[in-house]
């Protein structure tokens, strides 16, 4: 796609949709929004920026290539779900601790933070597969 | 660890296979060894869990320590376990025979972690003691098996997947809407509460909808007459590792559904679902034999046997008495082993002679007498020639037809059978004992190969076959677990129990029911 | 409002069965799409309507109250969303590989793999 706005405007942009994807992502704890949501949204980002920019730089700006986000993602699901086992619960019961830090007040930490992290690369991993085989033709 | 995380294992384990291998997809070398080791390794855990379930019964396993009937149950009964120790025997031959057959190109694309992802989907749908999660079991597999499917993208591919995906996912919105229905009806998702929840339904005609809904889904991926365009259209095309496994497993786990479905669930109104399901069979065998003896290529010959023997699976469902239902768990453990079996070895005839039409091979039992005998035991056992596997399974569920009094199945069954044997021979004399004709191409690079070669390709067939004639020995241990089965699946109450200890979870408050008043 | 979903469900039915007997693979993909989103708005449908009540207990309960929305249809739909997104996106790619190896977007014209 060859629009001189969208293309400059992708570069400012993107960022900017990479941060609201991870807020989405940290809101998903107690409210709308989540891993899928957020990966769909980075996804998206990135996209545009294959759409605007070719398929080459963007995989430049990922760094990772797209099936190793899956498999990340699929170990960090996979870790949430084994690691009760080695404290005696069943697989996939969440773990939940609390950690206090200066400045972020009280946190809770726990395994589905980790599972829907795990989500959060699986859907971006996805979804850039599609979007890169389309774009590579 | 305890007993109950066993169950979870089969689920597990090609995961965590998938991840290392995604993780490692740069090297060729990594990607071999760590799929046949997870492979082997997945084959260890599920002979565990079947040992595990035939020393204690039921297992039964609460994700994420919900209890039953809120949380996702995962059930290891019987026929749960025989089947994943199938599966993981399957995936562990079909892994190292891929170590030979397939391109390194498509190796490198991730063919083996979709072999893992695909074994997954399929261990999660034996082993899940939910109707959602069964759904979502289902998914994970069909997208497995498109990616598989399509993999290399050629010509044949392309035009099979469009077909195979197109039915699939019409099914899965079937399946779908049944889900919604039934969850609309009984508040329940959970097989156990369903099956008690059904019992004492005031409504036959909701039940009679439902489970017709539930067999046009299963039947689609169980592929029965007259759902059953979409395999042998497909099941031709792909590289044959992957049609290896998928014969072998992927319609099993729709016969796997339809038998959980007919067994637990609708068991109210035998008299329709029961004689409609032996009609299905009757027919499904007949049309899936006739399809086939109007082929000329090996690949497409074995697709439409398995539409036949579908057949005879859903025929001793269909009866519904613990002798027939015992030939029909003997028929699924043969014919998973058997069916695999003829694709290997047919994919190593479509190798040497680059092509799997029949009028244009030939001469193998001279040149290849290895593979012309195992070749000759696995046709032989799928026609159901004594002493191998197939002679039993077949005369168990013959058994069961006349004991049952059904005298017209008993006749198809017989019939098809000695079809069955006249389109194996069919393939016997002209791939291996008519001379090779004089245009015919041999492929000299599979002549060439290199003996760890020959040996990756060989040794998963040779394994096969003689598990083939061992069961065909061993008749009498298979009998009796696959009659230990049968007897477990009719007694639905032992499954309600071990899934649901404190009895029916009626009383609770449910939050979903009578909130239509204002 | 039952009613009226009932009515969305059935029209989408149709037009997803209807766009699936078309000739072109598009409408084909189309088609399937709309039996996806039919099946998923039965599954909410049949999961009973309430307008405007969280399904969320009350400090120091253990029950709600009031009669509220039930939140696993709605639950299991996004989880179908999902599956049916992947799998869709997956079929368009197909679709336009096949459209480039072939060279035909007639439904008609692919039956080299059939018997």
């Amino acid at each position: 796609m060859d629009s001189v706005i969208l293309k400059t405007a992708i570069r400012f942009l993107l960022p900017l949709l990479l941060l609201a994807s991870v807020f989405l992502f940290l809101r998903g704890h107690n409210e709308p929004g989540g891993g899928f949501v957020g990966g769909l949204l980075a996804s998206g980002a990135i996209a545009l920026y294959a759409m605007t920019h070719g398929a080459a730089a963007a995989r430049q700006v990922v760094r990772l290539p797209p099936r190793f986000l899956i498999g990340a993602g699929l170990l960090f699901a996979l870790v949430s779900g084994v690691a009760p086992l080695f404290f005696g619960r069943p697989f996939l019961t969440g773990l939940w601790t609390k950690i206090t830090t200066e400045g972020l007040g009280e946190l809770h930490i726990g395994t589905p933070l980790l599972f829907d992290l795990g989500v959060y690369c699986v859907v971006t991993g996805v979804t850039l597969v599609f979007v890169f085989s389309l774009l590579e033709e | 660890m305890n007993a109950q995380a066993v169950v979870i294992l089969p689920i597990a384990l090609p995961l965590a296979t998938m991840v290392m291998l995604l993780l490692s997809l740069k090297s060729i070398p990594a990607q071999k060894l760590i799929g046949v080791v997870g492979s082997a390794l997945l084959l260890l855990s599920t002979a565990t869990l079947a040992w595990l379930v035939d020393r204690d019964g039921i297992l039964v396993l609460q994700a994420g320590n919900w209890p039953a009937p809120f949380g996702i149950t995962l059930v290891a009964d019987r026929l749960s376990s025989i089947m994943v120790l199938l599966a993981g025997l399957m995936v562990f031959a079909v892994s190292v025979y891929s170590l030979a057959s397939v391109d390194n190109s498509r190796v490198r694309f991730g063919f083996h972690p979709l072999i893992q992802l695909l074994l997954m989907g399929v261990c999660g749908a034996f082993l899940t003691g939910d109707l959602f999660n069964l759904y979502v079991w289902f998914e994970v597999m069909l997208i497995a098996s498109f990616v598989l499917l399509t993999l290399g993208g050629e010509r044949g591919q392309l035009e099979g997947a469009i077909k195979y995906v197109t039915l699939n996912l019409i099914s899965s919105a079937v399946f779908l809407a049944a889900i919604g229905v039934i969850y609309a009806a009984t508040g329940t998702l959970n097989m156990a509460d369903l099956a008690l929840k059904l019992r004492s339904f005031p409504n036959e005609g909701t039940v009679s909808v439902l489970s017709m809904l539930f067999l046009i889904a299963f039947g689609t991926k169980a592929a029965v007459f007259p759902l059953f365009f979409w395999l042998p259209a497909s099941y031709h095309t792909p590289p044959v590792a992957v049609s290896a496994i998928f014969a072998g497993l992927l319609t099993k786990v729709g016969v796997y559904s339809l038998i959980r479905a007919f067994t637990l669930l609708f068991v109210t109104d035998l008299e329709f679902t029961h004689n409609l399901l032996l009609l299905i069979a009757g027919l499904t065998m007949v049309t899936g034999v006739l399809g086939a003896m109007a082929q000329n290529e090996v690949r497409r010959i074995l697709s439409f046997h398995i539409v036949s023997q579908i057949g005879y699976m859903v025929m001793g469902l269909a009866l519904f008495t613990p002798l027939a239902l015992a030939g029909t768990v003997f028929y699924i453990i043969h014919h998973i082993v058997v069916k695999t079996n003829l694709f290997l070895i047919g994919g190593v005839v479509e190798q040497r002679f680059r092509t799997g039409r029949l009028e244009r091979i030939g001469g193998l039992y001279r040149s290849a007498p290895v593979l012309a005998t195992v070749f000759f035991l696995s046709a032989m056992s799928l026609a159901g020639v004594p002493p191998l596997s197939g002679f039993f399974a077949k005369l168990t569920l013959i058994r069961g037809g006349l004991e049952a009094e059904r005298y017209a199945i008993v006749v198809a069954a017989l019939v098809v059978s000695l079809l069955t044997l006249f389109s194996m021979t069919k393939i016997w004399s002209e791939a291996f004992w008519k001379p090779p004709p004089g245009d015919a191409v041999t492929d000299v690079s599979s002549r060439n190969r290199s003996r760890t070669g020959r040996a990756c390709l060989y040794g998963p067939t040779i394994l096969l076959a003689s598990i083939t004639v061992g069961i065909g020995v061993m008749a009498g241990p298979v009998m009796n677990a696959s009659m230990a089965t049968a007897e477990q699946l009719l007694d639905q109450n032992a499954y309600i129990n071990a899934v649901l200890p404190d009895g029916p979870t009626g009383q609770v408050p449910a939050v979903s029911r009578e909130r239509r008043s204002p | 409002m039952d009613i009226l979903l009932a009515i969305t469900v059935g029209g989408l039915y149709a037009a997803g069965i209807y766009m699936m007997l078309r000739r072109n693979v598009v409408k084909l993909l189309i088609g399937l799409g709309l039996l996806s989103h039919a099946a998923n708005l039965l599954l909410f449908t049949a999961g009973g309507l309430v307008r405007g009540r969280v399904p969320v207990v009350p400090d120091g309960g253990t029950w709600p109250l009031v009669i509220v929305a039930d939140p696993l249809p709605q639950a299991l739909i996004l989880t179908a969303i999902v599956i049916s997104f992947a799998v869709l996106a997956f079929a368009l790619v197909l679709i336009y590989r096949t459209y480039q190896t072939l060279g035909t977007e007639d439904l008609d014209e692919l039956k080299a793999t059939d018997t």
